[in-house]
């Protein structure tokens, strides 16, 4: 591996440096076995500080709202602390202090489960994400597939909870999360296939490497992948334009209408906590994670990744403060109709482009001459199909017709004008 | 949705009266087989205020402030539906600068209502919050307007039996150009977002279509009737205030379908920018109101004396038998009679869809239930 990152306590490009120093000296102060107490107290405290407060209090909660706000125009948030900025503190503490009310007829076990199972898939998720080049929790080799079995569990927690409350809108939002989920799990595996093809890996640390020794990111390699992620991981956090499973105008809160108080704030903050780690895995991917075409020699890593996750969390924010949702089987038929057969024609590109490659073998440049490829043909196959499906976006009128006198019929236009 | 072996049977699904898209306390019953709606009835009235029986016991002039209270989104409209109504009763004229500044406040009313209207149904598509709050920033600007004339912002009690209670402040005229300047740009960037967006457009077209033959049958009027393709305005079959010098168009829909009505309510507003340029451009001198007795006890004999408001054709039927409070008082709520036909709007679509059909109706329940 070629960084110059050293092991010296003072070099902050790698923080497992001077944990490794803290905890050595403690070790020999302390009496013998103290520090494998110590260690995941200092482990969670610097976790806080890194990744918590600044990922999920002050973007998730503080920043989606701020963000949100002025799109709205709006202040957000800016009456506790300086500038707001203690906001997401005093919620917490308002959603501690408030009943979690149970209804008489919910099954109690399973809502009591319901959102302890939803928050431990959330930290695992973080553990294979690579801060750094060294600074990885767990490096296994099917990291890839890791994510994706863990991030399809809370989908069981959010149906434990629709299903357990007893109430027919929280019905409504366990059984579409659910139909949701495996319906858009496809297109995403099938675009993260193309991944795995092209790389070589499951592994998400040698992705990084792969991005790297290339000099390309993965999103300019296969467009198509990173659209299909971004759409299905969406759907799959319930973020707006598909929050259907929570779709507040109309079935009030989805699965979590009947929870309130911190049970309702673990799911809360787990969402926020989900959409971070999709959006870590996703600059992994396809932003090249921790490295920066050789800013990462001076700027430490874990700095790079923390700022690539909020700038994809700035396009959830973004999508969410501007536009409507679709319906469930708009929803459904997307994923069926248009998404699965465009993840196909990817794969079949990609598994072509690699067969060419291997065969032939040919020179690191040919990455740019397949990235090139693919971008046209991405665009090409977007076009394509949605016009194949009956998209004319054009039939459809955008102004209606005048008229200067009132009374009488005016007769329907026919043929083009109507859709 | 019942396929295969699975056994599978519609339940009833309570939409309100407590629910965030109901616009108030409205009640749908509907009956869903999984997520298609197959049956759905009205349960109306949690906002029932007896306002008809109660504006026969006071005088014509006190009924005025009840009249805001039945559609709280558009006072103006509903003080001068009851005050036109009652000047045809009583044989009162308007002066002409009386009748010039009600059609200013009746139309800077319908830019309002239909900003609100357009706000609340894209939120009811899902549209997190942004274009209703957009639409809520540019409808403060023209309640600042209503302030600096009656006092009030949302229940003004400013047109009186005779012309308008007070006359227009000095700094009314450029303060009111200066909000519509703004509502040009504020209307093409509403244009900009959900005309444009496809996400929106395939949640309301071909949503809560009401053909043109059902439109007229369940005598639906307003936007809904235009949408649905029936060029029928009051201001111009039955112009009222001299709307008939004004300068302005008719917009109608397509087919009926909730995007229609949503591009008729996006340019309505443009035509009342104009109209209301046009007014204040020709703004006559002379007095703003006829003096008339307070207790104005009208000759026997009926009345019916309608306006378009935002949401319609707005009604007032009044009979009067000499006395200083009328005989019998009625209103024709526009929003109860669109609401009519939700049921063949609804039945046959998605959850998903009833909600935007019943924000593209754009009912206010204080005029539902009165």
């Amino acid at each position: 591996m070629s960084s110059l990152v050293t092991s010296n306590w003072y070099d902050i490009r790698d923080l497992s440096n001077i944990s490794r120093d803290i905890l050595e000296g403690l070790a020999n102060v302390l009496p013998h076995g103290v520090v494998y107490v110590l260690a995941p107290v200092l482990g969670f405290i610097a976790t806080f500080i890194l990744v918590v407060l600044p990922s999920q209090l002050i973007v998730g909660v503080y920043g989606e709202r701020k963000i949100i706000g002025r799109v709205q125009s709006r202040f957000g948030p800016n009456r506790v602390g300086p500038f707001g900025l203690v906001q997401p503190i005093a919620d917490s503490i308002k959603l501690m202090q408030k009943e979690a009310l149970t209804p008489k007829y919910a099954d109690r076990a399973i809502m009591w489960l319901a959102p302890i199972i939803f928050v431990a898939p959330c930290v695992m998720l973080f553990a294979v994400i690579p801060f750094g080049p060294r600074m990885i929790l767990a490096n296994i080799p099917v990291a890839l597939l890791y994510f994706v079995a863990v991030s399809s569990m809370p989908v069981l927690a959010a149906f434990m909870a629709g299903w357990s409350a007893n109430n027919k809108y929280s019905l409504f939002g366990a059984i579409r999360i659910i139909s949701m989920a495996v319906s858009y799990e496809v297109p995403l595996v099938l675009g993260l296939l193309g991944i795995v093809l092209f790389t070589q890996t499951l592994s998400l640390q040698d992705m990084v490497e792969w991005q790297r020794h290339y000099h390309i990111w993965l999103i300019a390699a296969e467009p198509v992948a990173f659209v299909l992620y971004f759409i299905g991981v969406g759907v799959e956090l319930n973020r707006t334009p598909t929050d259907i499973a929570e779709a507040e105008s109309e079935i009030v809160a989805g699965y979590l209408t009947e929870y309130s108080g911190m049970k309702w704030g673990l799911f809360y903050g787990m969402d926020i906590g989900y959409a971070l780690a999709a959006a870590a895995f996703g600059s992994t991917v396809f932003l090249g994670g921790w490295s920066m075409f050789g800013l990462d020699h001076w700027v430490p890593p874990w700095m790079i990744i923390i700022g690539k996750t909020h700038l994809f969390y700035f396009l959830f924010i973004w999508t969410r403060g501007t536009l409507p949702r679709l319906r469930i089987d708009q929803l459904m038929s997307f994923a069926w109709k248009f998404m699965l057969p465009v993840a196909l024609f990817n794969l079949l590109v990609i598994a072509t482009e690699r067969m060419i490659w291997v065969q032939n073998d040919l020179a690191d440049g040919i990455v740019y001459v397949f990235a090139a490829v693919n971008i046209v043909l991405a665009l090409a196959a977007l076009v394509f199909w949605s016009r194949f499906l009956g998209y004319r976006p054009e039939n459809t009128p955008k102004k209606p017709r005048m008229v200067r006198e009132a009374g009488g019929y005016v007769p329907l236009p026919t043929g083009k004008e109507t859709r | 949705m019942s396929s295969g072996g699975i056994k599978t049977e519609p339940f009833i699904l309570n939409i309100g009266p407590q629910h965030p898209s109901t616009h108030g306390v409205f009640r749908v019953k509907a009956t869903v087989d999984g997520e298609r709606v197959i049956d759905a009835e009205m349960v109306m009235g949690y906002l029932h205020r007896s306002m008809e029986k109660l504006a026969e016991e006071r005088t014509y002039t006190q009924n005025i402030p009840f009249t805001d209270r039945t559609d709280y989104l558009s006072s103006m409209s509903n003080n001068l539906g009851y005050c036109l109504a009652v000047e045809r009763l009583a044989g009162v004229d308007v002066p002409a600068r009386g009748n010039a500044i009600r059609v200013i406040m009746a139309e800077f009313q319908r830019l309002s209502s239909h900003s609100m209207a357009i706000g609340t149904f894209v939120n009811d598509t899902g549209a997190w919050q942004t274009p209703v709050m957009w639409s809520l920033r540019e409808r403060e600007y023209i309640l600042d307007l209503f302030e600096m004339t009656s006092g009030a912002r949302l229940t003004c009690n400013y047109m009186r039996i005779g012309g308008v209670s007070f006359d227009l402040p000095k700094e009314f005229e450029p303060a009111a150009r200066k909000v519509l300047a703004r509502l040009k740009p504020y209307l093409d960037e509403m244009e900009g977002m959900l005309t444009e967006n496809e996400i929106f457009i395939v949640r309301t077209r071909n949503v809560g279509v009401l053909p043109q033959e059902l439109a007229i049958n369940s005598s639906a009027s307003g936007p809904m009737l235009r949408g649905s393709g029936v060029p029928w305005d009051i201001r111009k079959a039955e112009p009222y205030c001299g709307y008939e010098k004004y300068d302005f168009e008719i917009p109608i829909g397509y087919q009926g379908d909730s995007f229609d009505r949503f591009l008729v309510r996006l340019e309505e507003m443009r035509q009342s920018v104009k109209i209301i340029e046009q007014a204040l451009d020709g703004l006559p001198g002379g007095p703003h109101s006829t003096q008339v007795p307070l207790a104005i006890r009208p000759p026997k004999g009926e009345v019916y004396g309608r306006v378009e408001s935002p949401r319609g054709e707005l009604g007032y039927y009044l009979v009067s038998d000499e006395g200083p409070s009328p005989y019998r008082f009625h209103i024709r709520p526009p929003a109860l009679i669109n609401l009519s036909a939700l049921r063949a709007m609804t039945v046959g679509g998605t959850i998903a869809d009833a909600i935007v059909v019943l924000g593209s109706i754009d009912i206010v329940l204080g005029e539902v239930d009165r």
